[in-house]
């Protein structure tokens, strides 16, 4: 499933990390990506396919910035 | 500029009639389920793409995953929204009911476990997905390889965005503008749209799935066809990064190459596949042969490719509602939650 | 110890297993007379009756088990006709292999619910299956029909309140994060509804439906609702309450918590005047504290459920189709 949420890495057992959705934990693959205890991950099938570089709502209030320049 | 504003805009546009495709079954879903579309103007029309990795895959295949269940010590793994796909005969939820071993996961990696502790079983893997998925899988060979796990094989329906895009941008000049699979696009990277929008003219933007996204990305998709701009713009910065998941694309390359395949309603496309490696083939469960299958059989009634691509909506196919409901359902559009006729027959207004 | 299949023979094992397991926790006036049939006394009420079965894997789960969703589920569908419940019937089918210890301590739970309750069990039966451990239990209840309302699907009117009695979502979760490997603390609301209905037949106060809402979740029920009465329904989807555990849960698997299965939430459709008065009345109660009203009956004329969205929009609420299942896409 595209989980549209990312999720928070708990714990980091070689590959293998616990992230946590807002209390759910859930056994991720972090192979393909530099993931470290505390980030949060874009999360497909099992598998962590990006870390979050910035807060979602951050994120929001810069792109109604940019959004300006398209008027 | 803030989120009341461009939902007053979106309200109010009045320029010249747009049709914006969103290639992804999420943000399909996102349309759906915040209501999206009653925020539009009248002038504003949005089509779902082929962008659900269950919804195209074709009915052989469904066929082979069936015959699978039905192997002496073999279990089919799979999604749960491949239960309700139909084959030619049967669905895989019918197929159960007669007493087909089909299990349900929601990561190739459950296959793990599962194979270490049954030895003795073969666990066939209904391998679909897109770009997005497609690591997961290779993350699963790798372990394989490692702890010398014979009896998982992978039976492959996978598939790349961009060759499908492609064909959609050539043979449907009448869609203005595209909001680009989300996830896929972490993986590929918001640049592997640019040649595209190039080519043909066309606006990219790539979105995250909250509605507000959704929301921001219209906004945008509706400026940049009013000033004419034909550009690939990354609304979700946070996720997706301009060259994707380097690592993720490495681990793909490693185990699979591109062929060529078919999809439900839109027909074979070169390169449009993703399948095993030959070194690697000795874990595939049959796909190549499935190359060269087509749906000849689905009805010839059914309209889906025309509904995936756009050209018509679902009820102006002839067996929309009527032989074609969510409860027996002929085309793939109808089957998927996300599907483009599914969703038509639970939320349109009756 | 196990159950097996000589158990289910009507010879020494079968008494044994009903002497020692069945009458140490169902023992009463009725059951020990060891009789065919149980006699029960007339009464100057009308009747309810139900049945139904349990069927659920895992046989325990957090907040709950097997025994005591029998107890409550059967219960509960007599307190949504307003009816009380007063005896039962059970039927428990037992798989050979399943362990002692724990149809032991399904069999307590289910007496210590019922007892709870204040329903006695009037009748029983066993039967061994072959199979894999596994338990099915099926149920039969009888209610003394006391109170006015519910007044009944044909006396909804505009403008009354669609109210529900807590968080959804919450038993269905439980029991897939179980399956799933999903670590989190989200329990079986599972839960006995007469504690909270108990108060609210009390005093006429104008309660037209009352539905548990369980398989198929809210979005079936009011699809029920509105079908039937032929109305249209309009909710609010922030008001709809959801535990943010079970939210995010929902997220992960791709499910919609408006589909997931309760076991002890139930949703009643009120006239305008007595609202107020139904929610306070809930939410005194351990088990309502998150009772709210998600919603009113807008239309008589036609059949549609619609939700207002976070930001406006608006969309149509359908019955579940096939089953809510893990998705990739």
């Amino acid at each position: 499933m595209c989980v549209a949420i990312p999720g928070k890495v708990i714990e980091i057992t070689d590959t293998i990390g616990k992230v946590d959705f807002q209390g759910n934990v859930v056994k991720v693959n972090l192979s393909i990506v530099d993931a470290q205890i505390g980030d949060y991950v874009l999360v497909h099938a099992g598998c962590a396919i990006e870390v979050m570089k910035q807060d979602a709502a951050q994120e929001l209030l810069d792109l109604f910035k940019e959004l300006e320049s398209l008027q | 500029m803030n989120l009341e504003s461009i939902i007053q805009e979106i309200k109010t546009y009045d320029g010249h009639k747009l049709r914006i495709m969103e290639v992804c079954g999420t943000h399909t879903s996102s349309i759906f389920k915040n209501g999206i579309r009653s925020m539009l103007s009248p002038a504003i029309q949005l089509i779902s793409g082929p962008g659900c990795p269950v919804c195209v895959t074709p009915s052989s295949y469904i066929d082979k995953t069936i015959e699978w269940s039905h192997e002496p010590n073999s279990i089919l793994l799979t999604f749960g929204d491949m239960i309700k796909v139909p084959g030619k005969n049967q669905s895989l939820g019918d197929a159960r009911a007669d007493g087909a071993r089909i299990e349900i996961i929601y990561s190739p990696q459950e296959a793990l476990k599962k194979a270490n502790e049954n030895p003795g079983n073969t666990y066939v893997l209904a391998s679909v997905g897109f770009e997005t998925t497609i690591p997961a899988y290779s993350l699963l060979i790798e372990q394989m390889e490692k702890d010398n796990i014979t009896n998982i094989k992978m039976l492959t329906a996978l598939r790349r965005v961009l060759p499908a895009l492609d064909f959609i941008c050539s043979t449907d000049q009448t869609i203005d503008a595209y909001i680009a699979p989300g996830h896929v696009s972490t993986i590929l990277g918001s640049q592997a749209y640019m040649d595209l929008a190039r080519r043909y003219k066309k606006p990219f933007v790539v979105a995250g799935f909250e509605a507000e996204h959704v929301l921001i990305a219209i906004y945008d998709l509706i400026k940049q066809v009013s000033n004419q701009r034909y550009e690939v713009h990354n609304l979700y910065p946070s996720m997706v990064k301009p060259e994707g998941n380097k690592v993720g694309i490495t681990y793909i390359d490693k185990y699979f190459e591109p062929g060529p395949a078919h999809w439900r309603g839109l027909g074979t496309m070169d390169d449009s596949g993703y399948y095993l490696r030959q070194e690697y083939q000795k874990y595939d469960a049959g796909s190549l042969s499935l190359i060269t299958e087509t749906d000849d059989h689905v009805l010839s009634s059914c309209r889906c490719g025309e509904v995936i691509t756009g050209r018509i909506n679902p009820n102006g196919c002839p067996l929309f509602g009527n032989a074609c409901t969510p409860l027996k359902a002929k085309g793939p559009c109808m089957v998927s939650a996300e599907g483009t006729c599914g969703i038509w027959y639970r939320f349109a207004d009756k | 110890m196990k159950i097996v299949m000589a158990h289910g023979s009507g010879g020494n094992a079968t008494k044994q297993l009903i002497k020692e397991l069945f009458q140490k926790y169902l023992a009463n006036q009725y059951l020990d007379k060891m009789e065919d049939s149980a006699i029960l006394p007339s009464s100057e009420y009308p009747l309810a009756l139900t049945t139904d079965s349990f069927v659920i894997t895992p046989l325990e789960f957090p907040g709950g088990d097997i025994g005591k969703l029998a107890i409550c589920g059967t219960v509960n569908d007599l307190w949504m006709g307003g009816a009380e419940p007063q005896y039962l019937t059970v039927g428990f089918i037992l798989e050979e292999g399943l362990k002692l210890e724990l149809l032991e301590r399904v069999v307590k739970s289910f007496a210590d619910t019922a007892k709870e309750a204040e329903v006695q069990i009037v009748a029983g039966d066993t039967k061994v299956v072959q199979g894999d451990g596994g338990l099915y239990i099926n149920t039969a209840g009888l209610g003394f029909k006391k109170a006015q309302t519910p007044l009944g699907i044909e006396s909804i009117s505009k403008g009354d309140a669609i109210i529900v009695s807590g968080c959804l979502g919450n038993h269905q979760a439980s029991i897939m994060s179980q399956r799933m490997e999903i670590a989190n603390s989200i329990r079986s609301d599972c839960a006995n509804l007469g504690f909270m209905v108990k108060d609210l037949l009390k005093d006429n106060l104008g309660i037209k439906v009352m539905r548990d809402i369980t398989r198929g979740g809210l979005a079936t029920v009011l699809n029920e609702i509105a079908e039937v009465s032929g109305t249209t329904i309009e909710i609010e989807e922030s008001s709809i309450p959801v535990d943010p555990e079970v939210d995010s849960f929902c997220n992960i698997l791709g499910l919609d918590p408006l589909y997931m299965a309760n076991e002890g939430k139930f949703l009643c459709v009120v006239a305008e005047e007595h609202e107020e008065e139904i929610l306070t009345r809930l939410k005194k109660n351990p088990l309502g504290t998150n009772s709210r009203i998600i919603g009113r009956i807008t239309d008589l004329s036609k059949y549609i459920v619609t939700v207002k969205t976070r930001l406006g929009g608006r969309r149509i609420i359908d019955v579940l189709y096939g089953e809510g299942l893990p998705r990739i896409c």
